[in-house]
């Protein structure tokens, strides 16, 4: 065994469900993992090679090839919208080299999902170091750079970003763009103030006090969280596991970015005050691989609030409160943000959804009762319980109580993070971001909905249009069929795990009649086609397969004009089926020139 | 009144289908009450020479031959029918689907543990042949298919009862176990 595999194994440990972590260890030192290697852990964990490729496989970042540098542009919507194109063809161009190839001197080159810099499009990630609003220019400027053997900080082009982003743990080009703060981002929050009034309650009570406020689950899906909580405090078993889900893979969301660069020590803390809650002795953050910029920053708030004993043995001189975080890197994958994923994933495994029931908060990590909150949730916890859980409620709505954290991004003059109150209109939201001539705005994300001028009258709330706070917004001038639609249904057939056909092969085929409709090529019955097939997806295991229809599904009821204006008048049916391109490798092949 | 008028072929299919089709056993004598079968293997009739009701397509298509046939029969039919696996997916001559056309002549022609006499190793390329298409297309790839009979073969009883439905404007019945097979 290789001495650095085998420091490597002492550091994280010999164990299976550390896979993902000796994976990214050894990448980080050799970039990639070498056939040899893979035999190695393969050997050492007791698993067989297969095991080990296919865990690889699964995730975007692992390389079976070695390369000096990588570089990960972003392709999502956003990304193009700000001109991705120009800026991927610069890269081409000076690289020298094709996406998903390394060029002569080593360097490679892939396109990658959003890696939630939607506010600073187009946004690359060379060696994890984050290069935001990049031009052609720029790009030139930056490989030159490398291939002179400038270290990459020396290459940054812009001044170091707003807030934390410039201090000397993150030191990064990243804004983050605080356009209007609330009871969350607001300043007058005071590191230790909520954690000392829970610890002086019972568990019970802190349940009780977040059970009063309302408050729901900020990922999405907007699971109530006291009650969450309560689950899984009276799920059998001593052990118990906090999990922050700091995957935010969901394109257009960057919000949980800004909250783990300015508000870490919140976040750390409400973990903490769930720990207490539910008896938890473990926390886990599962940040995003694209987030590995800020792991010295995160380590950092860990170490001060070590010392300052509020994480460690007997927090706050809390007799038997013991509780620890660590951070688990995720290795790119978008379905890791479904809960039930990111358990499998933490556990060393490919992040394939599991089967509910039983659910994470009965059998989740180690199959222990786990808590899986989003990184907002546990923000609003430590507000609530230094202000009562009847201080929230006086935001919001009745229904949706609070405030709510937006990524938005896109055709508007201020993007970045705001916080409302639920039930502010799309109409308003797009004044407060000075959008004009919008189109059309993407409600949470791909899995959302794209909504046009009839809905913007419609509320940003859990009984209206309920989100987990990505919103793009387009004007007039966008081709949403194109430019939307289509690469979002891309984005799907990338991040499909493969498990269910319904979502592995209808975004498929979904995506093909499309592309044929957008070629001139459609007929009156794709679009029904298309209707149906949509629905097919909803049979799927998880929350993924369940909503990769639904950019078809929302646009066709939003828009219907734009699929009416694919359809040939004179054909109603219409296969594009070329006899001449069809039979042209095998003449090819025998020699013979194709007659009809 | 004239009887409807029916045809039948069979593209990249192994002639299950046909062989279905007579299972239907001495309803064969009704069914020549009930229409004219003629463009069809089963007369050897090779042309169309008037409009027909009923084309019955066995089989996808694997090549140029395939296509023109099936283009035709769209043509000339009213109504056409994808009947069985090979027609409606492509069936088994699909799996060669997405390997490189050059790899399965290679194995067809040259490599393959049963060829003896090609010693002059060519590829069959004369004119009057066929062109293999680059994949194994099911026949509503190639031209609107208005039913489909699920089955490998269909059987005879759903051949039946589809025809007699069809001929008479009633209602299908179609089963569970008609078109669930696992």
């Amino acid at each position: 065994m290789s001495a650095l595999i085998q420091n490597i194994l002492i550091k994280v440990g010999q164990k299976k469900d550390r896979l993902l972590d000796i994976l990214l260890s050894v990448q980080e030192a050799e970039s990639f993992v070498s056939d040899e290697n893979i035999k190695i852990i393969a050997g050492s964990l007791q698993l067989s090679e297969i095991d080990v490729r296919q865990c690889m496989s699964f995730y975007h970042f692992f390389s079976t090839k070695p390369s000096r540098h990588r570089i990960f542009l972003n392709d999502s919507v956003m990304a193009n919208l700000m001109g991705g194109q120009k800026v991927k063809e610069a890269f081409e161009k000076v690289l020298n080299c094709k996406q998903g190839e390394i060029n002569a001197d080593g360097i490679g080159f892939y396109t990658t999902a959003c890696i939630g810099m939607s506010d600073q499009e187009p946004a690359a990630m060379i060696d994890g170091v984050i290069f935001p609003s990049l031009t052609p220019e720029r790009v030139r400027f930056v490989v030159e750079g490398i291939n002179q053997g400038k270290s990459l900080s020396d290459l940054y082009y812009l001044p170091l970003g707003d807030g934390r982003n410039g201090g000397a743990a993150l030191n990064t080009m990243v804004n983050s763009n605080i356009r209007k703060t609330g009871l969350l981002l607001d300043d007058y929050y005071k590191s230790g103030s909520a954690l000392t009034i829970a610890i002086e309650k019972s568990e019970l009570e802190v349940i009780g006090i977040v059970k009063t406020s309302g408050l729901r689950g900020r990922g999405g899906a907007g699971f109530p969280t006291g009650m969450k909580w309560e689950f899984c405090r009276s799920s059998e078993g001593a052990e118990k596991y906090i999990i922050c889900n700091a995957d935010e893979g969901e394109p257009g969301t960057f919000k949980d970015r800004v909250i783990l660069t300015e508000k870490i020590e919140m976040l750390l803390e409400g973990m903490t005050i769930a720990a207490y809650a539910i008896g938890a002795r473990e926390g886990i953050i599962y940040l995003r691989h694209e987030y590995q910029y800020m792991r010295q920053h995160i380590e950092n708030a860990l170490a001060v609030a070590r010392t300052k004993k509020m994480l460690g043995n007997n927090i706050l001189g809390k007799d038997g409160f013991d509780f620890d975080i660590r951070i688990q890197f995720g290795a790119g994958a978008y379905v890791c943000g479904e809960e039930s994923s990111l358990i499998e994933s933490m556990e060393g495994k490919r992040g394939e959804p599991r089967f509910k029931p039983p659910f994470p908060v009965q059998k989740g990590y180690h199959n222990k009762p786990t808590s899986v909150n989003n990184v907002e949730t546990f923000c609003k916890v430590c507000r609530i319980i230094e202000r009562g859980g009847e201080w929230y409620r006086r935001y919001g709505t009745k229904q949706s109580v609070g405030t709510k954290l937006l990524s938005i991004s896109g055709d508007c003059p201020r993007p970045g993070v705001y916080e409302i109150e639920w039930g502010m209109t799309l109409y308003q939201m797009l004044e407060m971001v000075g959008a004009t001539n919008t189109q059309a705005i993407q409600v949470g994300g791909p899995s959302g909905s794209l909504i046009g001028k009839t809905g913007f009258d419609r509320k940003i709330c859990y009984s209206d249009i309920s989100t987990g706070g990505s919103m793009m917004i387009f004007d007039q001038s966008r081709d949403l069929i194109k430019d939307v639609v289509l690469n979002f249904l891309e984005f799907f057939i990338d991040e499909s795990c493969g498990s269910c056909l319904s979502c592995r092969a209808c975004t498929q085929q979904i995506r093909n009649k499309l592309e044929k409709m957008i070629h001139g090529k459609g007929v009156s019955t794709d679009i029904e086609d298309l209707k149906k097939w949509a629905k097919f997806t909803l049979v799927s295991r998880c929350g993924l397969g369940q909503s990769a229809a639904n950019p078809i599904s929302t646009s066709i009821a939003n828009f219907p004009h734009l699929y009416q204006a694919m359809v040939q008048k004179e054909k109603d049916y219409d296969t594009c089926f070329d006899l001449a391109s069809a039979v042209a490798d095998s003449c090819k092949v025998v020699n013979r020139v194709p007659n009809f | 009144m004239s009887k409807p008028l029916v045809a039948t072929a069979s593209l990249a299919g192994c002639f299950g289908c046909h062989m279905s089709l007579l299972d239907i056993d001495e309803r064969i004598l009704k069914l020549v009450e009930l229409v004219d079968i003629g463009k069809s293997p089963v007369t050897d009739i090779k042309t169309f020479t008037q409009q027909y009701a009923v084309g019955i397509i066995e089989g996808g298509c694997c090549n140029s031959e395939n296509v023109h046939n099936l283009q035709e029969f769209r043509k000339n039919c009213d109504i056409l029918i994808s009947l069985g696996e090979c027609a409606i997916m492509g069936g088994l001559p699909a799996m060669r689907n997405g390997i490189p056309i050059e790899e399965c002549l290679n194995e067809a022609y040259l490599e393959g543990p049963t060829v003896h006499l090609n010693t002059e190793k060519i590829f069959p390329n004369d004119d009057e042949l066929p062109m293999l298409l680059d994949r194994v297309y099911p026949a509503h790839e190639i031209v609107k298919i208005d039913y489909f009979l699920p089955g490998c073969p269909p059987r005879a009883d759903l051949i039946w009862d589809a025809l007699v439905a069809l001929l008479t404007g009633k209602e299908l019945e179609l089963p569970y176990e008609v078109v669930k097979y696992d």
